[in-house]
Protein backbone atom coordinates (compact mmCIF):
# COMPACT_ATOMS: atom_id res chain seq x y z
CA UNK A 1 0.00 0.00 0.00
CA UNK A 2 1.18 3.48 -0.75
CA UNK A 3 2.28 5.44 2.26
CA UNK A 4 2.18 8.91 0.79
CA UNK A 5 -0.53 10.95 2.34
CA UNK A 6 -0.56 14.50 1.15
CA UNK A 7 -2.57 17.15 2.85
CA UNK A 8 -4.93 18.82 0.41
CA UNK A 9 -3.52 22.22 -0.39
CA UNK A 10 -6.01 23.79 -2.76
CA UNK A 11 -9.03 22.87 -4.71
CA UNK A 12 -8.80 19.12 -5.38
CA UNK A 13 -10.85 17.72 -8.25
CA UNK A 14 -13.04 14.74 -7.43
CA UNK A 15 -11.69 11.33 -8.31
CA UNK A 16 -13.21 9.53 -11.24
CA UNK A 17 -14.58 6.15 -10.27
CA UNK A 18 -15.85 3.37 -12.50
CA UNK A 19 -18.78 1.62 -10.92
CA UNK A 20 -20.04 -1.79 -11.92
CA UNK A 21 -23.53 -1.76 -13.37
CA UNK A 22 -24.21 -5.24 -12.10
CA UNK A 23 -23.19 -5.13 -8.44
CA UNK A 24 -22.85 -1.28 -8.12
CA UNK A 25 -19.40 -1.56 -6.44
CA UNK A 26 -16.27 0.11 -7.83
CA UNK A 27 -14.96 -2.39 -10.41
CA UNK A 28 -12.07 -3.53 -8.26
CA UNK A 29 -14.51 -4.82 -5.61
CA UNK A 30 -16.67 -6.96 -7.93
CA UNK A 31 -14.67 -10.01 -6.89
CA UNK A 32 -16.14 -9.71 -3.40
CA UNK A 33 -19.77 -9.36 -4.47
CA UNK A 34 -22.40 -12.01 -5.03
CA UNK A 35 -22.51 -11.68 -8.82
CA UNK A 36 -18.86 -11.88 -9.82
CA UNK A 37 -19.44 -14.01 -12.91
CA UNK A 38 -22.12 -11.64 -14.22
CA UNK A 39 -19.98 -8.60 -13.35
CA UNK A 40 -17.10 -9.96 -15.43
CA UNK A 41 -19.35 -10.82 -18.38
CA UNK A 42 -20.84 -7.34 -18.31
CA UNK A 43 -17.47 -5.55 -18.10
CA UNK A 44 -15.99 -7.59 -20.92
CA UNK A 45 -18.77 -6.31 -23.18
CA UNK A 46 -18.97 -2.79 -21.77
CA UNK A 47 -15.31 -1.79 -21.51
CA UNK A 48 -12.56 -4.15 -22.63
CA UNK A 49 -9.77 -1.82 -21.45
CA UNK A 50 -11.13 -1.82 -17.91
CA UNK A 51 -11.65 -5.57 -18.18
CA UNK A 52 -7.98 -6.11 -19.00
CA UNK A 53 -6.94 -3.75 -16.26
CA UNK A 54 -8.77 -5.86 -13.68
CA UNK A 55 -8.67 -9.38 -15.02
CA UNK A 56 -5.54 -9.84 -17.12
CA UNK A 57 -3.13 -12.54 -15.92
CA UNK A 58 -0.85 -9.81 -14.62
CA UNK A 59 -3.56 -8.01 -12.71
CA UNK A 60 -4.68 -11.25 -11.09
CA UNK A 61 -1.13 -11.98 -9.97
CA UNK A 62 -0.52 -8.59 -8.42
CA UNK A 63 -3.76 -8.37 -6.52
CA UNK A 64 -2.91 -11.42 -4.45
CA UNK A 65 -0.80 -9.12 -2.31
CA UNK A 66 0.16 -10.68 0.98
CA UNK A 67 -2.66 -13.17 0.89
CA UNK A 68 -1.39 -16.73 0.66
CA UNK A 69 -2.40 -18.88 -2.30
CA UNK A 70 -4.34 -21.05 0.08
CA UNK A 71 -6.27 -18.09 1.48
CA UNK A 72 -6.96 -16.89 -2.05
CA UNK A 73 -8.36 -20.32 -2.97
CA UNK A 74 -10.61 -20.15 0.06
CA UNK A 75 -11.74 -16.68 -0.95
CA UNK A 76 -12.60 -17.85 -4.43
CA UNK A 77 -14.53 -20.75 -3.03
CA UNK A 78 -16.42 -18.41 -0.72
CA UNK A 79 -17.27 -16.11 -3.60
CA UNK A 80 -18.54 -19.02 -5.70
CA UNK A 81 -20.63 -20.19 -2.76
CA UNK A 82 -21.99 -16.70 -2.21
CA UNK A 83 -22.87 -16.42 -5.86
CA UNK A 84 -24.69 -19.75 -5.90
CA UNK A 85 -26.55 -18.74 -2.76
CA UNK A 86 -27.60 -15.39 -4.23
CA UNK A 87 -28.84 -17.10 -7.36
CA UNK A 88 -30.78 -19.70 -5.43
CA UNK A 89 -32.29 -16.93 -3.33
CA UNK A 90 -33.34 -14.97 -6.42
CA UNK A 91 -34.85 -18.13 -7.92
CA UNK A 92 -36.75 -18.89 -4.73
CA UNK A 93 -38.00 -15.31 -4.51
CA UNK A 94 -39.25 -15.43 -8.08
CA UNK A 95 -40.90 -18.79 -7.51
CA UNK A 96 -42.57 -17.50 -4.38
CA UNK A 97 -43.74 -14.41 -6.20
CA UNK A 98 -45.16 -16.37 -9.09
CA UNK A 99 -47.12 -18.62 -6.74
CA UNK A 100 -48.36 -15.83 -4.52
CA UNK A 101 -52.18 -15.78 -4.33
CA UNK A 102 -54.44 -12.87 -5.17
CA UNK A 103 -57.86 -12.95 -3.56
CA UNK A 104 -60.81 -10.95 -4.82
CA UNK A 105 -63.54 -10.95 -2.25
CA UNK A 106 -67.09 -10.11 -3.22
CA UNK A 107 -68.63 -8.76 -0.07
CA UNK A 108 -72.35 -8.29 0.27
CA UNK A 109 -73.13 -5.18 2.30
CA UNK A 110 -76.92 -5.46 1.90
CA UNK A 111 -79.38 -6.81 -0.64
CA UNK A 112 -78.24 -4.68 -3.53
CA UNK A 113 -74.94 -3.24 -2.41
CA UNK A 114 -71.58 -4.94 -2.75
CA UNK A 115 -67.98 -3.98 -2.18
CA UNK A 116 -64.99 -5.78 -3.63
CA UNK A 117 -61.80 -6.35 -1.64
CA UNK A 118 -58.60 -7.23 -3.50
CA UNK A 119 -55.72 -8.73 -1.57
CA UNK A 120 -52.23 -9.84 -2.58
CA UNK A 121 -51.30 -7.45 -5.39
CA UNK A 122 -48.26 -6.10 -3.52
CA UNK A 123 -46.45 -9.42 -4.00
CA UNK A 124 -46.27 -8.56 -7.68
CA UNK A 125 -44.63 -5.20 -7.02
CA UNK A 126 -47.85 -3.35 -7.70
CA UNK A 127 -48.27 -0.16 -5.73
CA UNK A 128 -51.58 -0.48 -3.96
CA UNK A 129 -52.34 3.23 -4.02
CA UNK A 130 -51.81 3.32 -7.77
CA UNK A 131 -53.96 0.22 -8.26
CA UNK A 132 -56.76 1.74 -6.12
CA UNK A 133 -56.67 4.87 -8.25
CA UNK A 134 -56.74 2.73 -11.37
CA UNK A 135 -59.85 0.84 -10.15
CA UNK A 136 -61.56 4.07 -9.13
CA UNK A 137 -61.06 5.55 -12.58
CA UNK A 138 -61.86 2.37 -14.43
CA UNK A 139 -65.16 1.72 -12.65
CA UNK A 140 -66.00 5.36 -11.85
CA UNK A 141 -66.37 4.46 -8.21
CA UNK A 142 -64.61 4.81 -4.88
CA UNK A 143 -61.52 2.72 -4.11
CA UNK A 144 -59.07 2.92 -1.25
CA UNK A 145 -56.27 1.03 0.45
CA UNK A 146 -57.14 -0.19 3.92
CA UNK A 147 -56.19 -2.84 6.43
CA UNK A 148 -58.25 -6.01 6.63
CA UNK A 149 -59.09 -7.85 9.86
CA UNK A 150 -55.70 -9.62 9.73
CA UNK A 151 -53.91 -6.29 9.53
CA UNK A 152 -52.88 -6.80 5.91
CA UNK A 153 -53.26 -4.12 3.26
CA UNK A 154 -55.99 -4.61 0.71
CA UNK A 155 -57.86 -2.51 -1.80
CA UNK A 156 -61.55 -1.96 -1.20
CA UNK A 157 -63.54 -1.00 -4.27
CA UNK A 158 -67.15 0.16 -4.04
CA UNK A 159 -69.47 -1.95 -6.15
CA UNK A 160 -69.66 -5.48 -7.48
CA UNK A 161 -66.62 -5.57 -9.75
CA UNK A 162 -64.92 -8.84 -8.77
CA UNK A 163 -65.28 -10.44 -12.20
CA UNK A 164 -64.26 -7.24 -13.97
CA UNK A 165 -61.08 -7.09 -11.89
CA UNK A 166 -60.33 -10.72 -12.66
CA UNK A 167 -60.64 -9.91 -16.34
CA UNK A 168 -58.33 -6.89 -16.03
CA UNK A 169 -55.73 -9.08 -14.32
CA UNK A 170 -56.05 -11.76 -17.00
CA UNK A 171 -55.44 -9.17 -19.72
CA UNK A 172 -52.68 -7.49 -17.71
CA UNK A 173 -54.35 -4.10 -18.10
CA UNK A 174 -52.72 -0.94 -16.74
CA UNK A 175 -50.85 -1.48 -13.51
CA UNK A 176 -52.06 -5.08 -13.18
CA UNK A 177 -49.20 -6.69 -15.03
CA UNK A 178 -47.46 -9.98 -14.40
CA UNK A 179 -49.99 -11.86 -12.28
CA UNK A 180 -50.59 -15.47 -13.39
CA UNK A 181 -54.37 -15.77 -13.70
CA UNK A 182 -54.33 -19.17 -11.97
CA UNK A 183 -53.26 -17.42 -8.79
CA UNK A 184 -56.44 -15.35 -8.72
CA UNK A 185 -59.35 -16.57 -6.70
CA UNK A 186 -62.77 -14.98 -6.27
CA UNK A 187 -64.49 -15.65 -2.96
CA UNK A 188 -67.97 -14.74 -1.87
CA UNK A 189 -68.60 -13.13 1.47
CA UNK A 190 -72.36 -13.31 1.93
CA UNK A 191 -74.14 -11.44 4.63
CA UNK A 192 -75.42 -13.85 7.21
CA UNK A 193 -79.18 -13.91 7.33
CA UNK A 194 -80.18 -13.05 10.85
CA UNK A 195 -83.87 -13.70 10.35
CA UNK B 1 -24.91 2.40 11.46
CA UNK B 2 -26.40 1.43 8.14
CA UNK B 3 -26.14 -2.34 8.19
CA UNK B 4 -29.93 -2.34 8.25
CA UNK B 5 -31.59 0.82 7.00
CA UNK B 6 -34.94 1.13 5.25
CA UNK B 7 -35.60 4.65 3.97
CA UNK B 8 -39.39 4.25 3.95
CA UNK B 9 -39.56 3.48 7.67
CA UNK B 10 -36.28 4.82 9.07
CA UNK B 11 -36.58 8.38 7.76
CA UNK B 12 -38.97 10.59 9.69
CA UNK B 13 -38.65 13.89 7.86
CA UNK B 14 -36.61 16.26 5.73
CA UNK B 15 -36.10 19.93 6.54
CA UNK B 16 -33.61 22.62 5.54
CA UNK B 17 -31.72 23.80 8.66
CA UNK B 18 -31.63 27.52 9.50
CA UNK B 19 -28.81 29.38 7.80
CA UNK B 20 -27.02 29.90 11.12
CA UNK B 21 -27.09 26.12 11.64
CA UNK B 22 -25.83 25.55 8.10
CA UNK B 23 -22.94 27.91 8.83
CA UNK B 24 -21.93 26.03 11.94
CA UNK B 25 -22.19 22.70 10.08
CA UNK B 26 -19.89 24.08 7.42
CA UNK B 27 -17.39 25.12 10.09
CA UNK B 28 -17.64 21.70 11.72
CA UNK B 29 -16.78 20.01 8.41
CA UNK B 30 -13.82 22.33 7.84
CA UNK B 31 -12.43 21.52 11.27
CA UNK B 32 -13.17 17.77 11.28
CA UNK B 33 -12.07 16.93 7.72
CA UNK B 34 -8.80 17.65 5.94
CA UNK B 35 -10.50 19.91 3.48
CA UNK B 36 -10.09 23.44 2.18
CA UNK B 37 -13.03 25.85 1.89
CA UNK B 38 -12.56 25.68 -1.91
CA UNK B 39 -13.00 21.93 -2.04
CA UNK B 40 -15.94 22.04 0.34
CA UNK B 41 -17.47 24.63 -1.96
CA UNK B 42 -17.28 22.05 -4.81
CA UNK B 43 -19.03 19.46 -2.69
CA UNK B 44 -21.57 21.75 -1.08
CA UNK B 45 -21.83 25.08 -2.94
CA UNK B 46 -22.92 27.96 -0.73
CA UNK B 47 -25.87 28.71 -2.97
CA UNK B 48 -27.24 25.18 -2.47
CA UNK B 49 -29.33 24.61 0.59
CA UNK B 50 -28.50 21.66 2.74
CA UNK B 51 -31.34 19.32 3.71
CA UNK B 52 -31.42 17.66 7.10
CA UNK B 53 -32.84 14.14 6.78
CA UNK B 54 -33.95 12.95 10.19
CA UNK B 55 -33.58 9.22 10.69
CA UNK B 56 -34.27 6.71 13.43
CA UNK B 57 -32.14 6.46 16.57
CA UNK B 58 -30.91 10.06 16.52
CA UNK B 59 -29.19 9.59 13.20
CA UNK B 60 -29.04 12.67 10.99
CA UNK B 61 -28.19 12.61 7.34
CA UNK B 62 -27.45 15.69 5.26
CA UNK B 63 -28.09 15.95 1.54
CA UNK B 64 -27.39 18.50 -1.17
CA UNK B 65 -29.60 18.26 -4.24
CA UNK B 66 -30.81 14.95 -2.93
CA UNK B 67 -27.49 13.19 -2.65
CA UNK B 68 -26.38 12.15 0.85
CA UNK B 69 -23.07 13.83 1.73
CA UNK B 70 -22.53 13.27 5.42
CA UNK B 71 -24.21 11.98 8.55
CA UNK B 72 -24.01 12.25 12.29
CA UNK B 73 -25.12 10.21 15.29
CA UNK B 74 -26.44 12.40 18.12
CA UNK B 75 -23.93 15.29 18.14
CA UNK B 76 -20.98 13.06 17.25
CA UNK B 77 -18.49 13.52 14.39
CA UNK B 78 -19.62 14.27 10.84
CA UNK B 79 -18.99 11.15 8.80
CA UNK B 80 -18.76 11.57 5.03
CA UNK B 81 -20.77 9.00 3.07
CA UNK B 82 -18.57 6.40 1.37
CA UNK B 83 -19.57 7.69 -2.06
CA UNK B 84 -18.35 11.16 -1.12
CA UNK B 85 -15.15 9.79 0.40
CA UNK B 86 -14.41 7.80 -2.76
CA UNK B 87 -14.58 11.03 -4.75
CA UNK B 88 -12.46 12.95 -2.20
CA UNK B 89 -10.38 10.24 -0.51
CA UNK B 90 -7.88 12.62 1.08
CA UNK B 91 -10.38 14.35 3.38
CA UNK B 92 -9.74 11.81 6.15
CA UNK B 93 -6.56 10.22 7.49
CA UNK B 94 -6.11 6.73 6.15
CA UNK B 95 -5.76 3.24 7.57
CA UNK B 96 -5.72 0.01 5.58
CA UNK B 97 -6.88 -3.55 6.07
CA UNK B 98 -5.29 -6.63 4.56
CA UNK B 99 -6.97 -8.58 1.78
CA UNK B 100 -8.11 -11.29 4.14
CA UNK B 101 -10.17 -8.82 6.16
CA UNK B 102 -12.10 -7.42 3.20
CA UNK B 103 -14.85 -10.00 3.19
CA UNK B 104 -15.45 -9.57 6.91
CA UNK B 105 -15.76 -5.83 6.47
CA UNK B 106 -18.21 -6.31 3.60
CA UNK B 107 -20.23 -8.51 5.93
CA UNK B 108 -20.60 -5.58 8.30
CA UNK B 109 -17.94 -6.44 10.91
CA UNK B 110 -15.80 -3.95 12.80
CA UNK B 111 -12.11 -4.20 11.96
CA UNK B 112 -9.89 -6.14 14.32
CA UNK B 113 -6.34 -4.99 15.08
CA UNK B 114 -4.60 -7.91 13.28
CA UNK B 115 -6.29 -6.98 9.98
CA UNK B 116 -4.78 -3.48 10.30
CA UNK B 117 -1.28 -4.23 11.60
CA UNK B 118 -0.52 -7.30 9.46
CA UNK B 119 1.88 -6.83 6.49
CA UNK B 120 -1.08 -6.17 4.14
CA UNK B 121 -2.60 -3.55 6.40
CA UNK B 122 -1.63 0.07 6.85
CA UNK B 123 -1.30 2.39 9.81
CA UNK B 124 0.13 5.91 9.70
CA UNK B 125 3.82 6.29 10.66
CA UNK B 126 4.61 7.11 14.29
CA UNK B 127 5.22 10.79 13.56
CA UNK B 128 1.67 11.07 12.20
CA UNK B 129 0.10 8.89 14.89
CA UNK B 130 -3.65 9.19 15.27
CA UNK B 131 -5.32 9.49 18.66
CA UNK B 132 -8.12 7.10 19.60
CA UNK B 133 -11.56 8.16 18.32
CA UNK B 134 -10.13 9.52 15.04
CA UNK B 135 -12.39 9.40 12.02
CA UNK B 136 -10.59 7.46 9.28
CA UNK B 137 -10.91 6.39 5.67
CA UNK B 138 -10.44 2.64 5.45
CA UNK B 139 -8.56 1.40 2.42
CA UNK B 140 -7.98 -2.22 1.44
CA UNK B 141 -4.84 -4.02 0.34
CA UNK B 142 -4.38 -3.90 -3.42
CA UNK B 143 -7.39 -1.62 -3.93
CA UNK B 144 -7.42 1.98 -5.04
CA UNK B 145 -10.66 3.20 -3.48
CA UNK B 146 -11.63 3.36 0.18
CA UNK B 147 -14.04 0.65 1.29
CA UNK B 148 -15.40 2.12 4.54
CA UNK B 149 -15.49 5.01 6.99
CA UNK B 150 -14.86 4.35 10.66
CA UNK B 151 -13.52 5.56 13.95
CA UNK B 152 -10.37 4.27 15.64
CA UNK B 153 -10.80 2.68 19.05
CA UNK B 154 -7.13 2.92 20.07
CA UNK B 155 -4.25 5.28 19.52
CA UNK B 156 -2.62 4.21 16.25
CA UNK B 157 0.71 3.14 17.81
CA UNK B 158 -1.20 1.01 20.28
CA UNK B 159 -3.21 -0.37 17.38
CA UNK B 160 0.05 -1.40 15.74
CA UNK B 161 0.97 -3.52 18.75
CA UNK B 162 -2.40 -5.07 19.60
CA UNK B 163 -2.90 -8.72 18.75
CA UNK B 164 -6.65 -8.73 19.25
CA UNK B 165 -9.73 -6.62 19.77
CA UNK B 166 -11.56 -4.06 17.68
CA UNK B 167 -9.23 -1.49 16.13
CA UNK B 168 -11.69 0.48 14.04
CA UNK B 169 -15.42 0.71 14.50
CA UNK B 170 -17.21 0.92 11.15
CA UNK B 171 -19.77 3.68 10.49
CA UNK B 172 -20.54 2.92 6.86
CA UNK B 173 -19.11 0.39 4.40
CA UNK B 174 -19.33 -0.69 0.79
CA UNK B 175 -22.62 -2.49 0.24
CA UNK B 176 -24.40 -1.45 3.43
CA UNK B 177 -27.93 -0.07 3.21
CA UNK B 178 -26.64 3.49 2.76
CA UNK B 179 -24.61 2.52 -0.32
CA UNK B 180 -27.54 2.18 -2.76
CA UNK B 181 -29.06 5.52 -1.69
CA UNK B 182 -27.71 7.85 -4.34
CA UNK B 183 -30.58 10.25 -3.96
CA UNK B 184 -33.11 10.88 -1.19
ZN1 LIG C 1 -19.65 -5.89 -10.17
Amino acid sequence: MSTEDQAPSQDIPPKEIFYCEVCTFPLEYCEFGSSFTKCKEWLKEADSAQYDKHYSEEALQSKLGTLSLEAQKKLEKDVAKKEAKAEAKADAALKKKMSSPVTIKRIERNKRKHVTAVHGLEAFDIELKKAAKFFAQRFATGASVSKNAQGQDEIVVQGDVAYDIEELIEKGTGVLKGIPIDNVEIVEDKKKKSD
Amino acid sequence: MFKKFTPSTDISGQTPPKSSVQRSLRNALLSQWKITPETLEQIWPKKESLIHVKCRDHLSMYTVQGSPLFFQHFDGPMYPTLRLLQRYPSILPKVGIDRGAIRFLLGGANMMCPGLNSPGGYLPPAEEALPAESMVAIFAEGKEHPIAVGITKLESEELRRSKKGVGVEIATYLGDDLWPLKSL
